[in-house]
């Protein structure tokens, strides 16, 4: 960031008298309003997004009487959710009540800033993205724990019980599932992580076809992913024929949107994130968009790392509405005793892989054959 | 700049720790922990150790904390039945100790001037990786057949059939 507002104090002379710190912070604060303004449309065309792929999964219509197709339905809830009296029960903890969604949102929220959204178009691209993504996402389970404990209601407590035991066990086979693509790399870097997938492979360059192991930890990373996100078919959290609405139960008005769009902003950090350490991120097929002008290299490369990062998330969104819900033990089970090892041997073969064929993958092994 | 943030992180850090000793419930224990531990992490991205303050953060904020909360909830003890401490002589004797040490602190870095870091990148991930699968690499191989040890232990303590 600082190396950017350098080069722009540079480039135009009527703010070359401005210190480089108010630049940096200048720019810091208009990333940071872009991402919250992205992060919010996203929770909303999001929330309408879903409720139509659920009625079409059910075979009826779905939301429908706001503006075309319904398709202004997020701005009526959103306006009904401001609203909304504020309750906040009288033998709750009133400061950890108030606290909570905020964490939770900022925990989801933060993430978002390592996002290699296009060539060049990251916050900020810190050397530790990776880790860094799993270190804000732990924020979330001390806010889903202080809102079920805050709350003073059995159905709170036991779903932020329950959110807390499955995040922390999911979090494993996430971390681990995701280190092949950081091997391959050989850097946290998001961004490098994708720079790493380029080429003249096309499509084949990408890590989900670099080796079989690469291709299986995908699989793996998406599924663990999508238990730490709280979704249906891991929502044991929230329940709803068992808990009512687990640890939000609670919650109203503007507060209970909060836990909405963290869940949102969480559904969309998972899908980027597969998006980049296994679908190729912003690299468009056969075609070198770091080598178009900036502005055109960057609006085609966040292009393309939208269409991959939304057709995920439109992925996780059928999973949802198709598989059942998993019993709390079950829950357990298949991430201790199935994930975990699964993962762990994903990543020693992956690990054997690039020692033995000295980082090569099956496409670029192929491709010396023939060339 | 860097100063003044140290100064705020350090004094979250210690404020927060003095709390967790201090509250007499122990979820305000654990979140005031939480505090300390993000205030720690914050003053390694201050030495530029990213990839320490991240593994703290997980580790510690994320994993271990998180554990102490799940149990706290578990158990869930009424605010009225917490037990209150009494002052006894053994807390005079604990105020007593905590000004030595820090006296003697005070008088050894006196002595022997503050260790400079060495290297800018020593919290790294390549700096760290190195130290661990160098230097260190018998201390971090015993160490995870401690873990494996306490494992097991935990799981045979637990479990009343294997």
């Amino acid at each position: 960031m600082e190396a950017l507002a350098r080069s722009l104090v540079s480039a135009v002379p009527a703010i070359a008298g401005v210190p480089l710190w108010t630049v940096t912070l200048l720019m810091m604060v208009l990333s940071a309003a872009v991402l919250l303004a992205f992060a919010l449309t996203f929770g909303g065309l999001g929330s309408y997004v879903l409720r139509k792929v659920a009625g079409d999964i059910q075979v009826r219509i779905g939301p429908n009487r706001v503006g075309p197709y319904g398709l202004l339905q997020f701005l009526a809830d959103g306006a009904k959710l401001l609203l909304k009296e504020d309750i906040i029960p009288a033998k709750a903890d009133r400061f950890l009540f108030i606290l909570a969604p905020y964490l939770v949102f900022v925990g989801s929220f933060a993430a978002f800033v390592v996002l290699p959204f296009g060539v060049g178009l990251t916050a900020s691209d810190l050397n530790i993205g990776v880790y860094y993504v799993m270190a804000v996402t732990s924020l979330v389970v001390v806010g889903i724990l202080m809102a079920g404990w805050a709350s003073n209601n059995k159905w709170a407590l036991l779903g932020g019980m329950r959110a807390a035991a499955q995040i922390v066990s999911y979090e494993i086979p996430v971390g681990m599932a995701i280190m092949p693509a950081v091997l391959i790399a050989g850097s946290l870097s998001l961004q490098d992580i994708v720079r790493s997938q380029g080429g003249l492979l096309g499509i084949f360059g990408w890590n989900l076809f670099h080796n079989p192991f690469t291709f299986f930890s995908f699989f793996l990373y998406f599924t663990a992913a999508q238990a730490e996100t709280n979704q249906t078919p891991f929502d044991i959290p929230e329940a709803e024929s068992e808990l009512v609405s687990g640890y939000n139960v609670e919650y109203s008005g503007i507060r209970y949107a909060f836990f909405f769009l963290a869940e949102f902003g969480d559904m969309f950090v998972v899908a980027a994130l597969a998006t980049a350490c296994f679908l190729g991120g912003w690299h468009v097929p056969f075609f070198r968009a770091e080598a178009l002008p900036a502005l055109w290299g960057n609006l085609l490369s966040l292009a393309v790392f939208l269409i991959k990062a939304f057709a995920l998330v439109l992925v996780m969104m059928w999973v949802r509405w198709t598989l059942p819900r998993l019993r709390v033990d079950q829950l357990m089970r298949m991430s201790w005793k199935y994930l975990v090892p699964l993962t762990f041997v994903n990543l020693l073969g992956v690990s054997l892989w690039l020692l033995i064929f000295k980082g090569k993958g099956i496409p670029a092994l192929i491709a010396s054959l023939i060339g | 700049m860097e100063p003044i943030l140290f100064v705020i992180f350090g004094a979250i850090a210690v404020g927060g720790a003095i709390m967790v000793v201090t509250r007499r419930h122990p979820m305000a224990s654990a979140l005031y922990l939480i505090l300390t531990l993000f205030a720690v992490a914050a003053l390694f991205v201050l030495r530029q150790a990213h990839f320490l303050a991240a593994i703290q953060v997980i580790v510690y904020a994320g994993a271990v904390v998180v554990l102490f909360i799940f149990v706290i909830m578990l158990i869930n003890v009424p605010v009225h039945k917490l037990p209150v401490e009494r002052v006894t002589g053994l807390r005079f004797l604990g105020v007593l100790a905590a000004g030595l040490l820090i006296l003697e602190s005070a008088v050894l870095t006196r002595r022997f001037a503050m260790p400079r870091a060495s290297a800018v990148d020593a919290g790294s991930v390549q700096a760290v990786g190195k130290a661990l699968f160098t230097d260190y690499l018998l201390a971090f191989e015993i160490t995870s057949v401690l873990l494996l040890a306490a494992v097991i232990g935990a799981i045979a303590l637990a479990k009343k059939k294997i």
